[in-house]
């Protein structure tokens, strides 16, 4: 599986992420979806509704968050394919956390920031039994 | 019958449906059923303690079901049922 992100969503992406930072910052990817590929064709970023103090290693997006994402999906003809989130000073990979959280399909982009900004974005997706995270190629290329 | 609406990420197992009905006078029974018809949703539905994962929200109508009365909220025969998931996650 490949998550194909076009360079000015993921610069949308970043640019979200860097202003959450130090905190997490989160948000939901639209776009199609098949077998092999998943492609983004837009974001919709929400704040991150976790509660204050634990927001630099916690993000919640809740379920008024989700439906407005799915009905913003459904007026453009896409579907909510996955989440992206950042996880500030640490790298780009699910913790345990992040697992027992997770729902089966989406694709779960986790991007490491630090100080001077975005790094090393990298995608998951939950195993059938739940049990681990399975990680999908990322590409970010200019768009067609 | 009630029906539920399945989100996106677990239509892989209803066989790629979005609407299923179900039986059931309760909104916990509601669930059984489909659970029951889906097995394969009991894991992602339900903690290993049998409970409802903090994740999974259900809406009767517009309403969240914690706010009414929880899995025993009452069904009707042509209620809908909305399974919305929250999403949660961090570095630690």
């Amino acid at each position: 599986m490949t998550l194909q992100i076009p360079t000015r969503i993921y610069a949308q992406i970043a640019a979200h992420l860097e202003a959450a930072f130090p905190k997490e910052g989160a948000g939901l990817l639209l776009g199609e979806a098949n077998n092999l590929n998943r492609h983004v064709h837009m974001i919709i970023t929400f704040e991150n509704r976790f509660t204050p103090e634990e927001q630099h290693n916690r993000y919640l997006l809740t379920a008024e968050d989700i439906l407005a994402g799915e009905d913003a999906a459904e007026k453009h003809g896409l579907e909510v394919i996955g989440v992206f989130h950042s996880h500030p000073n640490h790298p780009s990979q699910p913790s345990e956390y992040d697992r027992e959280h997770a729902l089966p399909w989406y694709s779960y982009l986790i991007v490491s920031v630090h100080d001077k900004g975005v790094t090393t974005p990298r995608s998951w997706l939950l195993s059938d039994d739940r049990n681990r995270f399975k990680e999908e190629r990322v590409t970010i290329q200019v768009d067609r | 019958m009630a029906t539920i609406h399945i989100p996106t990420p677990l239509r892989t197992y209803t066989g790629g449906e979005a609407e299923i009905k179900v039986s059931g006078d309760t909104v916990g029974a509601a669930l059984q059923d489909l659970t029951t018809q889906h097995e394969q949703l009991r894991q992602h539905l339900y903690s290993d303690k049998g409970e409802l994962r903090a994740f999974v929200n259900v809406y009767l109508g517009s309403d969240d079901v914690r706010h009414l009365n929880g899995e025993d909220t009452p069904l009707q025969e042509d209620s809908k049922l909305r399974i919305v998931p929250s999403i949660a996650g961090g570095l630690t």
